[in-house]
């Protein structure tokens, strides 16, 4: 699932950081904010118009991402026990 | 080797408060605020050490990796890679960490390790990781990080002792920091957690009352509900709560410019040059210091208060579509103040596009300068009625005019975006801080830089204007037996009278012209200048300190309208265009820019001429 798509508020674990295209310098940042294999987001708050911009939560770090950008962003949903 | 040349360097993620520090080295006061990118620049100052020694003190732009991605990182990444034009790298690195956000500010903290420098880490916010029950296993830290590590809280005064004292004792011999191998994000965020879990106990991830905030701030409709009700109380403030202290300076000055021309004769040049020249000119824009701290006293507290990025996130769509970025918010808020900071601050956007529509639509804003002049005719021309109930109609009308800078503004980045051919992706990836209480003590500090800045302005160079346009207006002096006030024979009056024809369609008087000519050094002189203008041509003194009720019996209501929208678009300011050139590096955008202003201008204030004088 991409973080795009993901619901608000429900825990997710990101899986990897997908190239739009060669040399992507928004895939290669957002790894260096953080998004690796393995790190719990959560999507804290939508933007008023269309749900854009995204505000994600990871680790104690809010970044706001315009949904293109956390479309590059593969996640798994935690299960909710 | 020579200590007295050592450079130490602050280094660090954006908003982690290395300018906070750099402050509390050098006894500095560099802008402090609470978001990502403050500081866009490269600053130096020098720190005494206790010991006596002096050093130089770099404070840098944040950045998040030494993979650059805006003009402001890429300058952090060129000083601590020795390759800065004219400089080698620091002789020591100060690496400054938010203690609170450790997961993401240690990835940096070993990008910074690997340059192989001596390196020190700075804990920063030490204060808040207490508060918020986060505890920091230091030595621990140290002993893997390989780096001596320092607990320090910027904000607080003596917060940065012990940070002073290792400077002084151990800049020498701090070693060389040592990495291992690890060059893919993964492996350096695998050795952040592997760091954090034998480092630091977090027993929440967030702050409550952030997320507590963030529900009301960020939600879709009260978010935007707050952002509209802030903006409007902020003009209406402005308006309203400076009036008395207005009504107090004017007062004074009209009283003090009275007492000292008192002294001297009567059809003197000197009492004409202090009478009409200084205290009419420069009385006429002191009269504007409170509404310009009041309208920074928002700003400012606005900044502090980590509030300005939400806004940023809540408009970011709407800025999107007319082509610009959430991004462009902060820079063009600061414009609100005034167009220089503002234009500087678009360092901290990444994308060169969006950058430079930032750019060009940042004059736009009404800066503080033009605060005078709105406040002026609008006192003159626009009556104090309440509108609904609870607001004013002179505050109305300039809630008007701002919203008219901005709106253009909208309209002018949108027709960039149509005209542009590279239609990439742009990103935004903002980060969003903690909210924090704004400190009364920065607060008051800010205020005084400003309006030190503001009487250094009226002192300098609206006072060397005022006397330059007083000695042309009084100059040569009228023929023998000439029927019309003097000015008309002097230098000014020809310049205005000949440029009367260019402005008469648009409504513009003779002297509003050459009121105009040195309103493009600073829009306030505009002010001043008629101040002087009117307190030449009238034979009564105490004309000079009622400029508004003077001009609202001599001009139309069409001619102070059309004066208004000119002052809108105009770009009525040198050091405007002259930072366009310095930030963009090109001479081709400052004609672009002044050319496009000039043309809204000319062809707003045609149309608001026309179509008052029509219906009146």
């Amino acid at each position: 699932m991409r973080l795009s798509e993901v619901p608000k508020g429900a825990p997710a674990v990101v899986r990897q950081v997908d190239e739009a295209h060669p040399a992507d310098l928004i895939a290669q940042r957002l790894r260096d904010l953080g998004f690796v294999e393995g790190e719990p987001v959560r999507i804290v708050a939508r933007g008023p118009l269309g749900g854009d911009p995204l505000l994600v939560q990871i680790g104690s770090t809010r970044f706001a991402l315009r949904r293109t950008e956390a479309a590059r962003v593969t996640v798994t949903l935690e299960d909710v026990a | 080797m020579s200590t007295a040349a050592m450079r130490v360097a602050l280094v660090g993620n954006p908003n982690c408060g290395k300018t906070a520090l750099f402050n509390q080295l050098t006894g500095g006061r560099q802008k402090v605020a609470n978001y990502a990118g403050v500081t866009v620049e490269r600053k130096e100052g020098r720190f005494l050490a206790p010991s006596g020694r002096s050093l130089h003190i770099l404070d840098l732009p944040g950045a998040y990796s030494f993979e650059a991605t805006s003009p402001d990182e890429a300058i952090t990444r060129d000083v601590c890679f020795g390759r800065y034009p004219g400089e080698s790298a620091p002789d020591l690195i100060v690496c400054v960490a938010d203690a609170t956000n450790l997961r993401l500010h240690l990835r940096f903290v070993l990008e910074v390790r690997r340059l192989g420098r001596p390196v020190v880490l700075a804990l920063n916010m030490m204060d808040a990781a207490r508060r918020r029950g986060i505890v920091i296993d230091v030595e621990e830290l140290s002993r893997r990080l390989g780096v001596p590590v320092i607990e320090t809280v910027a904000v607080q005064r003596g917060g940065a002792r012990a940070l002073i004292e290792f400077i002084d004792r151990d800049l020498a011999t701090t070693p060389v920091a040592q990495a291992e191998d690890g060059v893919t994000p993964e492996a350096l965020h695998a050795q952040v957690r592997e760091i954090l879990a034998a480092t630091v106990a977090m027993p929440r991830q967030t702050v409550a009352i952030d997320d507590a905030l963030d529900r009301w701030a960020l939600h879709p409709v009260f978010g935007l509900g707050i952002l509209a009700v802030l903006m409007f109380l902020i003009f209406q403030a402005v308006f309203s709560w400076a009036q008395p202290i207005m009504d107090g300076i004017e007062t004074g000055v009209t009283a003090l410019g009275a007492w000292v021309t008192g002294f001297l004769p009567e059809d003197s040049a000197l009492h004409s040059f202090l009478g009409d020249g200084v205290f009419a000119g420069l009385g006429a824009v002191l009269v504007f210091l409170p509404q310009i701290l009041i309208l920074f006293f928002f700003i400012l507290v606005l900044e502090e208060s980590g509030y300005l990025p939400r806004a940023a996130f809540l408009l970011d769509r709407m800025m999107f579509r007319v082509g610009l970025t959430g991004r462009a918010f902060i820079p063009l808020l600061s414009s609100f103040a005034c167009a220089i900071p503002g234009i500087m601050a678009t360092r901290s956007i990444q994308d060169p596009r969006d950058r430079l529509t930032t750019i060009m639509v940042a004059p736009l804003m009404t800066c503080s300068a033009r605060l005078p002049v709105y406040t002026l005719l609008i006192a003159a021309f626009i009556p104090a009625r309440p509108v609904w109930g609870i607001f004013n109609l002179q505050g109305v009308v300039l809630f008007v005019l701002y919203f008219a800078g901005i709106f253009s503004a909208l309209l002018v980045a949108f027709v960039m975006k149509r005209l542009r051919k590279d239609k990439s992706e742009h990103a935004l990836i903002m980060e969003l801080p903690s909210y924090r209480l704004p400190n009364a003590r920065d607060i008051a500090l800010g205020l005084w830089e400003r309006a030190k800045i503001f009487l250094k302005r009226v002192g300098g160079i609206i006072l060397t204007l005022t006397v330059l346009l007083w000695f042309l207006s009084s100059f040569p002096g009228p023929p023998e037996g000439a029927t019309s006030p003097a000015i008309d024979y002097s230098f000014a009056g020809r310049i205005g009278h000949l440029l009367e024809y260019v402005f008469a369609p648009i409504g513009f008087n003779w002297q509003i012209c050459i009121a105009l000519v040195p309103g493009l050094a600073a829009r306030e002189v505009a002010v001043a200048a008629l101040g002087t203008v009117y307190a030449m041509s009238g034979t009564d003194d105490t004309v000079a300190a009622q400029l508004g009720p003077l001009i609202s019996h001599q001009w139309s209501l069409a001619t102070a309208l059309s004066l208004l929208a000119w002052y809108v678009f105009a770009p009525q300011c040198m050091s405007t265009l002259a930072v366009i050139r310095r930030e963009t590096n090109s001479w081709r955008n400052v004609a672009i820019s002044a050319g496009y202003l000039f043309g809204l201008a000319y062809l707003a204030s045609l149309a608001t001429y026309q179509i008052a004088s029509a219906l009146s």
